[in-house]
C-alpha cells in the first residue's frame, strides 16, 4: 500500500503541474485523491508504529465520508493558520512555494498544500518528541458523536511566548497572511513585549498600552479593512472592554466585512472569505488576546461561511451571512439576558443586599430588571485597581435609582457580614467547572464562603468553553504594568520601576474560581451546578 | 523657681505628644511608625516619672493613669500608646513591691487560693513612701526604652531560620518590621517577595522598592490578585498594627482576605510583631474596633454627582481571627497564638487592663 501510495503520489505530481499551467480547477475527487495520497505520503515516510497506520486509516474513512465542509472547521478548530515551516520531506516541488508566486493558483492547491504542511508538520513534531501522540482527526465529532474521539489540540500562540521557534512561527504566519498579490511592506507588524516580565509569566505576551499595535500600520493599508483596524485600536487601548461588548463589536466589524466584501473571479465565496478573515483576527489576537466568548463567534461565523453552497449568488450569500450574524446576537446575548434575568430575580427577594464585582453588562441587566419589577434591594459595589471598573457599574445602577454602596476590594472582609448574596459575572466557564473572570472574583468567592454568604454567578452559553484550568498562572492576560503605578501626595513611589533591576509589576486581568466556591451558575438553559459545564458543551455540540 | 517651670514644660510636652497623636491618626500629619511612638510614649511617661509631683507609688499610678486615659482618648486606633502605659504601671508595681519586700511572683497571680483564703484583705493601697522608689522606677523605664530600640534587630536575627532559599514569599502592605526581617535573609539567602498593594494607600509600593534597593526580587501586584498568586507562594509574612488578647490581629485592610487564601492553599501565615504592640483588648468592642479615614481615598471628589447618592467606605484595619495565624515571631521569640494570653498575664497586670 505504501509503495503504490507513493508512485501513486508521483503520478499525481504530474497531474498538479498540469492543472495549475492550465489553471483548471480540480474536481472534488481529483482533489479527496489527493489528499489521501498526500497523507498516505507521509505516514509511510516516518518510522511509526502501528497506532498511528490505524489513525491515518480512520482519517482517511472520515475524509472520505465527510464531504468538504468539515475540512475548513476542523482547520479553524485547530485555531491555526497553516504554519509556514516547510516540511521536511521531500514533498514534490509544486506543493512548497508562497502563494506570493502564484497570484491566480487555485483553491484546491492552496488546500492541499495546507494539508500537506500540517501533517508534515504534526509529523516532524511527533517524531521530534519520539512518542506517537493520539493523531486522530482535530473533533469531527459532530458527525460522530458517539466515539470520544482524541482530540489534537494545537497550543495557543499566545501561551507559548517564552518559546522562540513559536514566536518565529508566527512572525511567518503574520508575513503569509497577505491577499496575495501585495508587497511585504503592507503585511501585519507582530508587536512586541514591553518591560520586564515576572518570571512566572515569562510564557505571556505583555503589552503596552502606549505602542498600539496601529502605529505600525501603514496607512493606507490595504490588508486590514478599516472596521478592523479601529476595532483593533479600540480592545487594546480598553474603549470596547467586557466579555460580550467585545463580541458584539466584532461581529458588527465582521458584518461590515462582509457588506464590503466581493468575490474576486475564480475564487468560491466560501473559501475565500474565511481566507480575507484569517489575518483580521490575527490583527486582532495581537491587539488583545481574544476571548473565549469571540472564539466562540469566530468558529460560528466560520462555519456559517463554509456552509455556504456554492451556487449561491453573492448577494444573496452576503444577505444570508448578515442574517446569520444578527441571528446569532439576538439569540445568544440579547435574548440569553433576558432569560437569564428571568430566572434570576427569582433568587433575589426583598429586603436583600446584594454584593457586585467590578463591571458586568449581565449583572447590571439583572439589576435594573429586578428593579423594574419592584423588588427592593440594595447594593455594594465592589472595587479594584487598577482597572477601577467597579465605577461604570456604579454610575449605572445610581442612574436607574438603586441605592448603592462602594468599597474597594481589600474592604470586603468588612462589608461582608451585611452582604446576602453575591452575584458575578463570568468571562467564560471552564469544561472542569472554573469559572474565568475579572481578577479578584476568585477573592471575593473565597471570602464569600468564608462568610457563608451564597455565591451565583450569571454567564449565557456562548461563553462556555472546552478547556480547562486549575490556575491563574497558565493561561492568562498579563495587561500594561504602568498601569499599577500612582501618584499619592505629589509623589509616585513607582516612577522609574523599570530602572530597578529586581522590581516587576504585575498586572493580571483574569483568575480562575475553583467550583466549591460557586453556589449556582444562571444560564439561559437554566440553573446549574458549575460542574455541569461539560454537559451543556456536549448537548450543544449535538445540537450543531 | 525650677519647679513650676518643670510643670509647665512639662504639660507643655503632654500637650505636644497629644496633639501629635490627633494630627497622626487623622493621615494629615507625619505617619510615625508603632515604634516610634512607643519610644515617645515611655520617654514622656520617664519625664512625668522625673518631674511630677508624686510621694508614694499610688500618686504615681494615678497620674500616670490619668495622662493614659487622655493619650488613649486623643487617639483610640494607637494602641501602643496605652500598652506602654500598662507596662509602665506594672514596673511600678513591680518595684513596689520589691521596695517593701515581699515576695511578689506569687502575689500577682491572682490565684484561686488566694481569693478563698486571704479574703478582701489583698487590698494594695501602695500609701507606702519609700525612697529609692523614683530612682527605681526610672531605671527600669531605662530599661524598657532600651529593649524597645532592639526590638526590631531581635526579630530580624530570626529570619534565617524561617527563610530557606528560593522561596517565594508575600506580603502586605508596610511594616517595618517586616522590611528589616526580609532585608536580613536576604543578605545571606537568595528569595522572592511578592507584595499586594494594599489599596488606597499603596503603602505596598514604597515597601516594593526599598525590598529591591535591597537586592531581593521583589514583584508587586494589585490586592485583586491575592488569591490568583497565592498557589505559588511558599510563605506568607505579615506585620500588624496590634496583637489582641486572643491572639487575634488588627491588621491593615486586606489581611483577612490574605489570611483566607493562605488557609485555602495551606501556606502558613507568619506575623512578626514586637511585644509592644500586644494589646489586652478583645475584638468584639463593634464601636471601637474599626477606624475610617475619608472616603475621598476611595472614590474622589472628581466623580461628581454621583458621591451624594452613594454611601463610601474607607476601613482602614481588618480582623484576622487566631484560627488563620501560624506562628508570631517576636523579639522575645516564636510563639504559637495560643501561647499569647500567657505572654499578655506577663506583661499587664490585671487591673490595668481598664485604664
Amino acid at each position: 500500500m505504501a509503495d503504490s501510495g507513493v508512485t501513486d503520489g508521483y503520478e499525481k505530481k504530474g497531474d498538479i503541474e498540469r492543472a495549475k499551467s492550465e489553471g483548471k480547477e480540480l474536481t472534488k475527487e481529483e482533489k479527496q485523491r489527493l489528499r489521501k495520497e498526500k497523507k498516505q505520503q507521509k505516514k509511510s515516510k516516518e518510522k511509526k508504529d502501528d497506532k498511528v497506520i490505524q489513525e491515518s486509516g480512520k482519517e482517511t474513512r472520515g475524509d472520505s465520508s465527510a464531504a468538504s465542509p468539515p475540512q475548513p472547521s476542523s482547520q479553524s478548530t485547530a485555531q491555526k493558520a497553516p504554519s509556514a515551516v516547510p516540511p521536511p520531506v521531500s514533498v514534490p516541488a509544486p506543493e512548497a512555494p508562497t502563494p506570493a508566486d502564484k497570484p491566480a493558483k487555485s483553491k484546491a492547491e492552496l488546500k492541499a498544500e495546507r494539508r500537506a504542511r500540517q501533517e508534515a508538520e504534526r509529523a516532524s513534531k511527533q517524531s521530534k518528541k519520539g512518542d506517537p501522540g493520539p493523531q486522530g482527526a482535530v473533533s469531527k465529532s459532530k458527525a460522530a458523536t458517539n466515539e470520544l474521539q482524541p482530540v489534537v489540540k494545537r497550543l495557543p500562540e499566545h501561551i507559548q511566548v517564552d518559546n522562540p521557534d513559536v514566536l518565529k512561527k508566527l512572525a511567518k504566519k503574520l508575513e503569509r497572511q497577505q491577499t496575495p498579490g501585495q508587497n511585504s511592506a503592507k503585511k501585519i507588524p507582530l508587536r512586541l513585549d514591553y518591560g520586564y516580565k515576572v518570571s512566572l509569566f515569562s510564557h505571556l505576551h505583555q503589552y503596552s498600552r502606549k505602542a498600539p499595535l496601529t502605529q505600525q500600520l501603514s496607512i493606507p493599508s490595504t490588508v486590514i479593512h478599516p472596521a478592523i483596524v479601529r476595532l483593533g485600536l479600540q480592545y487594546s487601548q480598553g474603549i470596547v472592554a467586557g466579555s460580550n461588548a467585545r463580541s458584539v463589536a466584532l461581529l458588527h466589524a465582521f458584518k461590515q466585512v462582509i457588506r464590503d466584501y466581493t468575490t474576486p473571479p475564480n475564487e468560491e465565496l466560501s473559501r475565500d472569505l474565511v481566507n480575507r478573515l484569517k489575518p483580521y483576527i490575527s490583527f486582532l489576537n495581537q491587539c488583545r488576546p481574544l476571548s473565549a466568548s469571540m472564539g466562540n463567534a469566530i468558529k460560528y461565523v466560520k462555519k456559517e461561511i463554509s456552509n455556504i453552497p456554492s451556487q449561491c449568488k453573492e448577494e444573496e450569500a452576503k444577505h444570508k451571512l448578515l442574517k446569520c450574524i444578527e441571528c446569532y446576537i439576538k439569540d445568544k446575548i440579547i435574548l440569553a439576558a433576558t432569560a437569564i434575568a428571568e430566572s434570576s430575580i427569582e433568587k433575589i427577594s426583598d429586603g436583600d443586599v446584594i454584593l457586585i464585582y467590578g463591571c458586568s453588562s449581565l449583572v447590571n441587566h439583572i439589576l435594573c430588571e429586578a428593579l423594574e419589577k419592584n423588588r427592593k434591594f440594595r447594593v455594594i459595589v465592589v472595587d479594584s485597581r487598577p482597572r477601577l471598573e467597579g465605577r461604570e457599574a456604579l454610575r449605572r445602577l445610581v442612574q436607574r435609582g438603586i441605592s448603592c454602596t462602594y468599597v474597594l476590594i481589600s474592604a470586603v472582609s468588612y462589608i461582608l457580614p451585611e452582604v446576602s448574596k453575591v452575584f458575578l459575572g463570568a468571562h467564560a466557564l471552564l469544561a472542569n467547572g472554573y469559572v474565568m473572570s475579572r481578577v479578584g472574583t476568585s477573592q471575593i468567592a473565597l471570602v464569600a464562603k468564608a462568610f457563608n454568604v451564597p455565591v451565583l454567578v450569571c454567564c449565557e452559553t456562548y461563553k462556555f468553553c472546552e478547556r480547562v484550568q486549575t490556575d491563574s498562572f497558565v493561561s492568562n492576560e498579563l495587561d500594561d504594568p504602568d498601569d499599577l503605578i500612582v501618584t499619592r501626595n505629589g509623589h509616585t513611589q513607582l516612577e522609574n520601576w523599570q530602572q530597578e533591576p529586581s522590581l516587576g509589576l504585575l498586572n493580571l486581568v483574569y483568575d480562575v474560581t475553583p467550583p466549591d466556591f460557586v453556589d449556582l451558575v444562571i444560564t439561559e438553559l437554566g440553573m446549574i451546578p458549575c460542574t455541569s459545564v461539560p454537559v451543556v458543551l456536549r448537548v450543544k455540540n449535538v445540537d450543531q | 523657681m525650677p519647679g513650676p517651670d518643670k510643670e509647665t514644660d512639662l504639660t507643655e510636652r503632654v500637650e505636644a505628644f497629644l496633639s501629635d497623636l490627633k494630627r497622626g491618626g487623622s493621615g494629615a500629619g507625619p505617619l510615625r511608625g508603632s515604634a516610634e511612638t512607643a519610644r515617645e510614649t515611655t520617654a514622656l511617661l520617664r519625664k512625668i516619672t522625673a518631674q511630677a509631683r508624686w510621694s508614694s507609688a499610688g500618686d504615681l499610678m494615678e497620674i500616670i493613669r490619668k495622662e493614659g486615659r487622655r493619650m488613649t482618648a486623643a487617639q483610640p486606633s494607637e494602641t501602643t500608646v496605652g500598652n506602654m502605659i500598662r507596662r509602665v504601671l506594672k514596673i511600678i508595681r513591680e518595684e513596689y513591691a520589691r521596695s517593701r519586700g515581699s515576695s511578689e511572683e506569687a502575689d500577682q497571680q491572682e490565684s484561686l487560693h488566694k481569693l478563698l483564703t486571704s479574703g478582701g484583705l489583698c487590698e494594695e493601697n501602695f500609701r507606702q513612701h519609700f525612697a529609692p522608689l523614683k530612682a527605681n522606677v526610672i531605671e527600669a523605664i531605662n530599661e524598657l526604652l532600651t529593649e524597645l530600640e532592639g526590638t526590631t534587630d531581635n526579630i530580624s536575627m530570626q529570619a534565617l531560620e524561617h527563610i530557606h532559599s528560593n522561596e517565594v514569599i508575600m506580603t502586605i502592605g508596610r511594616s517595618r518590621t517586616v522590611e528589616a526581617f526580609l532585608r536580613d535573609a536576604a543578605r545571606k539567602r537568595k528569595f522572592h517577595v511578592i507584595v499586594a498593594e494594599c489599596a488606597p494607600f499603596c503603602q505596598g509600593h514604597e515597601m516594593a522598592t526599598n525590598l529591591s534597593k535591597a537586592g531581593i526580587e521583589t514583584t508587586v501586584i494589585a490586592d485583586a490578585a491575592i488569591f490568583a498568586v497565592m498557589s505559588r507562594v511558599n510563605k506568607v509574612i505579615i506585620g500588624t498594627q496590634t496583637v489582641l488578647a486572643n491572639g487575634g490581629l488588627r491588621a491593615v485592610n486586606g489581611t483577612h482576605t490574605l489570611a483566607l487564601a493562605a488557609k485555602h492553599h495551606s501556606t502558613p501565615l507568619i506575623v512578626c510583631a514586637p511585644m509592644f504592640k500586644l494589646s489586652p483588648q478583645f475584638p468584639n468592642e463593634e464601636d471601637t474596633f474599626h477606624k475610617f479615614v475619608s472616603p475621598h481615598e476611595v472614590l474622589p471628589f472628581t466623580e461628581g454627582e454621583i458621591l451624594s447618592k452613594v454611601n463610601v467606605h474607607c476601613p482602614v484595619f481588618d480582623y484576622v481571627p487566631p484560627e488563620l495565624i501560624t506562628l508570631f515571631i517576636s523579639n522575645i521569640g516564636g510563639h504559637a497564638p495560643s501561647y499569647i494570653y500567657r505572654l499578655m498575664s506577663e506583661l499587664y497586670h490585671p487591673e490595668d487592663h481598664e485604664l
